[in-house]
């Protein structure tokens, strides 16, 4: 309801949110339970009884890698969950949970589609909350009408998106980056496959996907064993059974490296550059992890950042970042900068990648990193918000249960020369895509250099 | 990425949780204010210092100044270099960044418990010692253009915003840009950044605010050691000037490379420092809640669902700011409507709560989720030590964290109606309209050139 959250910077900070799966001290991981609910699905529960809620998260393996030839699908479906579900039409469902101060919310990346609740856990709240969720999960309508507008309505945020040039940006690199492979197309879809979606279309996704044996679900919040069980069988009883979505495809390396200008009237360029990255629970996750947290992942004062922002003043935001999937994910380089400088600041971030793979990191900043890695921990781990984006992913991707226990001695037990290995094995900058947007002069902008 | 510049955006605001210890505060004779929320949930704290000044406090010809000095804090004092204490604590685990807005620059650094030194001594060094070197200026300053050119020049809403406000105030300094206009950007100097912060980067202009697990008096012993010695600034607040009556509607149009329409609109409103009546900015914020708090408040379910006008729409109202503000609308209409098809929706629901008073439904609904929101808020110890530091550097009492819900359940469907009639009128109403310009003929992408070998990485 904020008309200024859109000047909060989101740059840093939801990275920083996708990276930081956790980094572990033993003393204060949170004490998963976990097990499967009668009919099948997964749970994963910390008690937090602290504060009178619980916060949710329903993970199906449901994200826009199936989406096949219909770009798009897995995200109208998770639309439509609060446009009408049982009985409910949109409004009574709105009614219903804002009535009793509960927040409800989904989202698709390219593996999941994630169904996100917070309520008080005070009756009739929960109770209510619950079974409007469990409703919404099971049962949604798809009415006709509703679903035209949503359609309407995404396609006015997909044109909304030609606007910005770093989701053109981004769009044009994972194309790049991916090729075939599911993982190119965006979760948003473009225009032509979503104006091609139909009602036969998401019902016959919910029934594939919707299902017990494709869910995980986690919880944290103010309950005991017996509670969480009973809300997740809640949850989860109405789903069909259903099975596991197979495999995705496996992630080809580049071949070749490719570069791609988009003309766009900006002030600056965007430079961006990728290739397929590391999956979770890769062997060369904590070395790549750690590495990367020293190139570009650790805000400030990252190599990248130092080279680029520091001792340059050439962009405002630079990063680098390996975003693991159930099949390898991006690795992801960035900057944006006046458009007379792009080709000097896209020197500097290739250059800076490859003295990088070729010396790997010092002592100093290797011990840096560790320090900032383990001594951190606790931050990430402090409020519920974190512990239930955790749990899912662990839950999801099948992480070791003691994966929050073990993260700061895996942290501790990365050597330079793990970095410079796996550095050398995975990332390949002559093998790179890149894609600057910008490049012509801005109508627009007044910040124009005496010397540009 | 980070170091940014945050506007102020607490919506349905404060409240400490009634069960959870008091905060607990105390004054250093240099003047500084400090303020520690206890709460043990887990070994952590965050340490944040607030300072009086801002966007607000800046006159023409220097826009700019409080949010490039920010950066600037960065850039070292004698015992530290430049950026040395970002990696300072971040040796220590710490995550850290500063923010400017309005009415306040802050700081802080979110560490384990037993790490609060570390941010005490940074902290109180740079307060007073900052060394503001030509070299790092003149650096610092093409990254905060690249900042201004990200945010705002290549940001077509952003711009339209930016616009808007300039030509919602006449003369209040809310018209500026946080980030400063372009030409006071080229003509800022080290040396005028070195006035601003001799005259305001002192212990009497600033409060800490302390929350976590944490015992309050070894915070007060630990704060008296290092912010202790640094001595008092004599504080000239510069001559403010007042925003005179409107007389009349305003409307612009802004050009930029765009897909879409996008409509601002924004009515005069008081903050809680200048209303005629304590209670009117309580019922301006419970109006924002009725018309915008949630999936099932009025512009979603009348312009979005209902009419089908609206593909987005949003309505936002601050009670706590330092100046008088907007309630403001922003929207993008949904295919076949115009940003005046949305506009005319708006004034209608505008209308509807100015000639009926709201259902006693939606008013239990929007105090139930005050008091959820109350709730969830704790399980963040960095907002909960926000609302504090906020408070208090835009002048008002940090109990009103603790008042806040009181205030805003203690709303009548009729105090609603008449902040409506007085506030939400014509004459007090700016409309801006974002007027899209072509950006994609030459958007077509060529053909990816394929690179072989090595050439292509330098």
């Amino acid at each position: 309801m904020c008309v200024e959250r859109r000047f909060f910077d989101r740059i840093g900070r939801s990275l920083a949110a996708l990276l930081l799966l956790a980094t572990g001290v033993a003393q204060a991981t949170p004490e998963i339970q976990t097990w499967q609910t009668p009919g099948g699905a997964r749970v994963l529960f910390v008690a937090a009884p602290d504060l009178p809620m619980v916060d949710v998260r329903v993970v199906f393996d449901a994200g826009s890698a199936r989406d096949g030839a219909q770009s798009g699908l897995a995200s109208l479906t998770a639309d439509m969950l609060n446009q009408g579900a049982g009985d409910w039409g949109a409004d009574a469902l709105a009614d219903r949970l804002e009535a009793v101060g509960a927040k409800l919310e989904a989202t698709v990346d390219r593996d999941m589609t994630v169904v996100v609740l917070r309520s008080l856990t005070r009756q009739p709240a929960l109770d209510t909350a619950v079974e409007t969720l469990a409703t919404v999960l099971a049962a949604p309508t798809f009415a006709a009408s509703d679903l035209e507008r949503i359609r309407e309505n995404q396609l006015v945020t997909l044109r909304q998106e030609q606007e910005s040039p770093k989701t053109v940006g981004q769009k044009a690199l994972y194309r790049a980056i991916f090729g075939v492979h599911p993982y190119a197309a965006d979760p948003g879809g473009t225009a032509q496959t979503v104006a091609a979606l139909t009602r036969e279309d998401l019902l016959a996704f919910h029934a594939r996907y919707y299902s017990r044996a494709n869910a995980v679900v986690a919880i944290v919040g103010a309950l005991d064993r017996a509670g969480a069980e009973s809300l997740a069988e809640r949850l989860t009883a109405r789903l069909p059974a259903g099975e596991r979505a197979p495999t995705l495809p496996e992630v080809r390396d580049l071949t070749a490296g490719s570069l791609e200008p988009i003309t766009f009237p900006s002030s600056q360029t965007t430079v961006l550059a990728g290739q397929p990255g590391m999956r979770r629970g890769d062997p060369d996750y904590f070395p790549l992890y750690v590495g990367n947290h020293i190139l570009g992942g650790s805000g400030l004062v990252s190599l990248l950042m130092n080279e680029i922002r520091e001792k340059r003043g050439l962009s405002y935001s630079t990063f680098s970042y390996f975003m693991p999937l159930a099949q390898p994910g991006p690795f992801f380089m960035g900057l944006q900068t006046r458009n007379d400088q792009a080709d000097q600041a896209r020197a500097v971030l290739l250059e800076t990648l490859q003295r990088f793979i070729e010396t790997g990191p010092s002592e100093a900043e290797l011990t840096a990193a560790r320090k900032n890695l383990t001594g951190g921990f606790p931050l990430r781990i402090a409020s519920n918000g974190d512990i239930v984006q955790y749990l899912a992913v662990i839950g999801f991707y099948g992480l070791p249960l003691d994966y929050l226990d073990r993260f700061t001695a895996r942290v501790e037990a990365v050597t330079a020369g793990q970095i410079r290995d796996a550095f050398a094995r995975r990332v390949h900058p002559e093998r790179l895509a890149i894609v600057t947007v910008g490049g012509q002069t801005d109508p627009v902008s007044m910040t124009r250099d005496a010397d540009n | 990425m980070s170091r940014g510049l945050i506007v102020v955006c607490l919506c349905l605001l404060p409240l400490v949780a009634a069960a959870a210890p008091p905060v607990q505060e105390r004054q250093l004779a240099n003047g500084l204010r400090i303020l520690v929320k206890p709460d043990q949930r887990a070994p952590i704290l965050t340490s944040q210092i607030w300072y009086r000044i801002g966007s607000s406090y800046e006159y023409g010809g220097i826009t700019g100044i409080s949010h490039l000095l920010e950066h600037m804090m960065f850039q070292g004092t004698e015992r530290f270099g430049p950026n040395e204490s970002s990696r300072l604590v971040a040796e220590n685990g710490g995550e850290e960044n500063a923010f400017t807005g309005r009415d306040y620059t802050a700081y802080y650094q979110n560490l384990a418990n037993d790490r609060l030194a570390v941010a005490f001594e940074l902290e109180s060094d740079r307060m007073r010692n900052l060394t503001l070197g030509e070299k790092e200026f003149a650096k610092e300053l093409e990254v905060v253009k690249e900042e201004r050119r990200m945010r705002t020049d290549d940001d077509p809403q952003a711009l339209t915003y930016e616009r808007f406000m300039a030509a919602a105030y006449d003369a209040s300094p809310y018209r500026n840009p946080v980030i400063g206009w372009p030409s006071d950007l080229e003509q800022l100097t080290a040396a005028d950044l070195r006035d601003w912060y001799r005259l305001w980067y002192a212990p009497n202009n600033a409060t800490l605010v302390v929350a976590g697990d944490v015992d309050p008096e070894q915070v007060f012993a630990l704060a008296e050691k290092y912010f202790g010695p640094l001595k008092a600034e004599n504080l000239a607040p510069p001559k403010a000037r007042a925003e005179p009556p409107q007389l009349g509607e305003k409307r612009l149009r802004v050009k930029a490379p765009a897909k879409e329409p996008y409509l601002l609109m924004g009515y005069k409103t008081p903050s809680v420092a200048g209303a005629d009546e304590p209670w009117e900015p309580y019922a301006l914020e419970i109006l924002s809640s009725i018309l915008d708090g949630g999936d099932s408040a009025r512009l979603a379910r009348e312009l979005v669902r209902g009419s089908q006008i609206a593909a987005s729409v949003n309505g936002a109202y601050t009670a706590f700011e330092r100046l008088p503000g907007l309630f403001l609308f922003d929207g993008v209409p949904a295919k076949g409507q115009t940003a005046e098809t949305l506009e005319q929706a708006v004034r209608e629901q505008i209308a509807r709560v100015q000639q009926e008073p709201v259902s006693n439904a939606e008013l239990e609904r929007v105090r139930t989720q005050v008091i959820a929101d109350k709730v969830y808020q704790q399980d963040s110890l960095f907002y909960q030590a926000m609302q504090l530091g906020q408070l208090e550097t835009i002048g008002l009492d940090w109990r009103l964290a603790d008042t806040y819900v009181e205030h805003l359940a203690a709303v009548t469907p009729e105090q609603i109606q008449a902040v409506a009639r007085k506030y939400l009128i014509p004459d007090r109403l700016t409309v801006a309209v974002l007027d899209p310009q072509p950006l994609d003929e030459q958007q077509a992408a060529k053909a990816p050139t394929t690179l072989g070998g090595q050439a292509n990485v330098r």
